[in-house]
């Protein structure tokens, strides 16, 4: 049998692995990227959870959490490509206009 | 007791893997004649008895000629795009009950998997496409990368109505509550969104944008020689057995023969492949048929008659199974 | 060690690193590749913890909608300049440290989690005799019915919003 804390364990490395690729990389996509990888360790340790303590609350709430992943993800890409229209780059240090 | 398990397995995947690829490797012999006769030709002649050696000579072919990699290409996405593609095609085989009881991986949701790698068995194209580094790839690969997820939200809901009706999401269950009547009369605008959302799905006329040859070349292939075009040929023709067999497990009653007194003794495996190979035999009939759709014609179809279709059957099939 | 563990250990260690290739690659489509090895993995660790719709799910809807998203994006935009430029800021070792900090304050957490004894009614055999499918689904659509449709009214606002945004104003 593995233990709870070894799940947990995993979830917690893979945050932050993608919370220092959201905090450090420049290009935008790469942090979206990130941003997943972030809900996804989220999404191992809730599962582990509902398993452990046999309910089924965590599994609907990773439902959730891939729905707002989902929603997240179109917004954002959107709103990069509408950006890009104007000001043809996606560095995060070298997107400082709001007017376009 | 696990051993056995094991070794069951493996002789399982032995014989199914080899049936696959027979099939492969024969259904473009298959294709050609049938196109051929079509169109008033032969088809191919000079191999062998009608032709018959031509998959062979084919193959040893594509095996020898030179492996070309464009100096531009980004390399080990370049290498690895094929081989994508064919794992996603072989992998579903896994869970399509060939007859009663025979399925390598009786899980509870085959169909759930089938979609599951078929939406993996899209990044092969369109990451072919990009790693090519060339005009031609990169427009087949921006196609099918739309055209791919257009299509999978049709085929996804025009197969809710099937796990409504058999209350489940395992192959097998879903032919044994056929038992009395194939869900293709209950469902006919679902299977009719199934069909076409399948075509567009395996790329095949007049739904291959991806690669048609008039406009693109040979879309995301064009860049690829020797066995890498040979594995997207492979993924290609393995899709359309998988959808195949995937429409008539769903939708035509899988091995379940005709009630026939006199047809009893026939086993169902040979039920499933007859109607597997008609299944494929009507791609054929489409193909040489039907002109190219445009692209944007393709698009709105999808967006604006098929899903919507699919959505209204999912309803109207909720509705009935509620009263 | 049994041979649930072993397993666990090879999943442990192949996430951790294939995590790290995604945020440090410098071309985003190889990000994007390993982050489809990392969602197959995960997918894997779903069926050990008996939540198998969930792995379906997973592969369907992130690798199969969010990922081809994402390559999309990448592919629209041709990006060409990413390669020869500096991969991350210039103040990047201070969100090393901030991780770091992070870390640490995660270790003492999962060093003080106490698995309750105070087990729910889903146990693997509940969640058998009914197949994952029905669990899930009879939980969603009774206890979670409002969510549910909170969450069914985000995925609108998505689609309108994306549209809104990605769309050419055509009045300027």
């Amino acid at each position: 049998m593995v233990p709870l804390s070894w799940y947990i364990m995993l979830s917690a490395v893979m945050f932050s692995i993608g919370v220092f690729g959201f905090l450090a990389r420049r290009n935008l996509i790469i942090m979206f990227i990130s941003l997943e990888l972030m809900l996804n360790s989220v999404n191992v340790s809730l599962v582990a959870f509902s398993h452990y303590l046999q309910s089924m609350n965590g599994q609907i709430l990773v439902f959730f959490v891939i729905t707002v992943a989902a929603a997240e993800a179109a917004i954002g890409l959107a709103i990069l490509i509408a950006y890009y229209k104007n000001n043809p780059t996606i560095k995060v240090d070298e997107i400082n206009l709001l007017k376009g | 007791m696990t051993f056995s398990l094991v070794l069951w397995t493996f002789i399982k995947v032995a014989i199914v893997v080899s049936i696959l690829m027979l099939h492969v490797s024969y259904v473009v012999y298959f294709e050609r004649k049938v196109i051929g006769h079509m169109q008033a030709r032969m088809g191919p002649m000079r191999v062998g008895w009608h032709g018959l050696l031509q998959p062979i000579a084919d193959a040893i072919k594509l095996f020898f000629k030179e492996d070309i990699m464009p100096s531009q290409a980004d390399k080990s996405i370049f290498y690895i795009a094929p081989i994508i593609g064919v794992l996603a095609a072989i992998g579903s085989i896994a869970v399509i009950p060939m007859w009663d009881g025979f399925a390598i991986a009786n899980i509870n949701i085959g169909l759930l998997f089938i979609l599951a790698l078929s939406s993996v068995g899209s990044y092969s194209i369109i990451l072919a496409g990009w790693a090519s580094n060339s005009k031609y790839s990169f427009l087949g690969g921006l196609r099918s990368a739309a055209q791919v997820i257009s299509y999978e939200i049709a085929m996804g809901l025009s197969l809710v109505g099937i796990m409504l009706l058999s209350g489940s999401a395992n192959l097998t269950d879903i032919v044994h509550a056929q038992s009395d009547y194939w869900f293709i009369f209950t469902q006919p605008a679902a299977f009719f969104v199934f069909v076409v959302a399948i075509i567009a799905e395996t790329n095949r006329a007049p739904f291959d944008l991806p690669e048609a040859e008039t406009e693109l070349v040979a879309g995301y292939a064009t860049e690829y020689s020797g066995i890498r075009f040979g594995l997207f040929f492979m993924a290609e023709y393995a899709g359309m057995f998988i959808m195949s067999a995937l429409a008539v497990v769903c939708f035509l009653g899988g091995w379940d023969g005709p009630d026939i007194r006199l047809l009893a003794w026939v086993p169902g495996f040979v039920w499933f492949i007859l109607k597997v190979y008609a299944f494929i035999f009507f791609y054929f009939w489409i193909r040489a048929t039907l002109p190219r759709y445009r692209y944007d014609q393709l698009m709105s179809l999808g967006w604006k008659l098929f899903i919507p279709l699919a959505l209204a059957n999912v309803v109207f099939t909720a509705l009935l199974k509620l009263l | 060690m049994t041979v649930h563990q072993l397993i666990f250990i090879y999943f442990a260690i192949a996430m951790t690193g294939i995590s790290l290739l995604v945020v440090t690659r410098r071309n985003p489509v190889h990000s994007v590749l390993f982050m489809l090895v990392l969602f197959v993995h995960i997918a894997a660790l779903y069926l050990f913890l008996n939540a198998e719709f969930l792995a379906a799910v997973q592969i369907i809807v992130y690798a199969g909608a969010i990922m081809v998203l994402f390559l999309f994006v990448i592919m629209l935009l041709n990006l060409r300049r990413e390669e020869t430029e500096e991969k991350f800021h210039r103040q990047w070792p201070v969100s090393a440290g901030a991780v770091a900090v992070l870390a640490v304050f995660f270790i003492m957490i999962v060093s003080k989690i106490v698995v309750l004894p105070a087990l729910g009614e889903y146990s693997i055999d509940a969640i058998r005799s009914e197949g994952s499918i029905m669990t899930v689904g009879k939980v969603l659509f009774t206890k979670y019915l409002l969510p549910f449709e909170i969450a069914s009214i985000i995925l609108l606002v998505a689609i309108i919003g994306a549209i809104v945004l990605a769309k050419k104003s055509t009045n300027s």
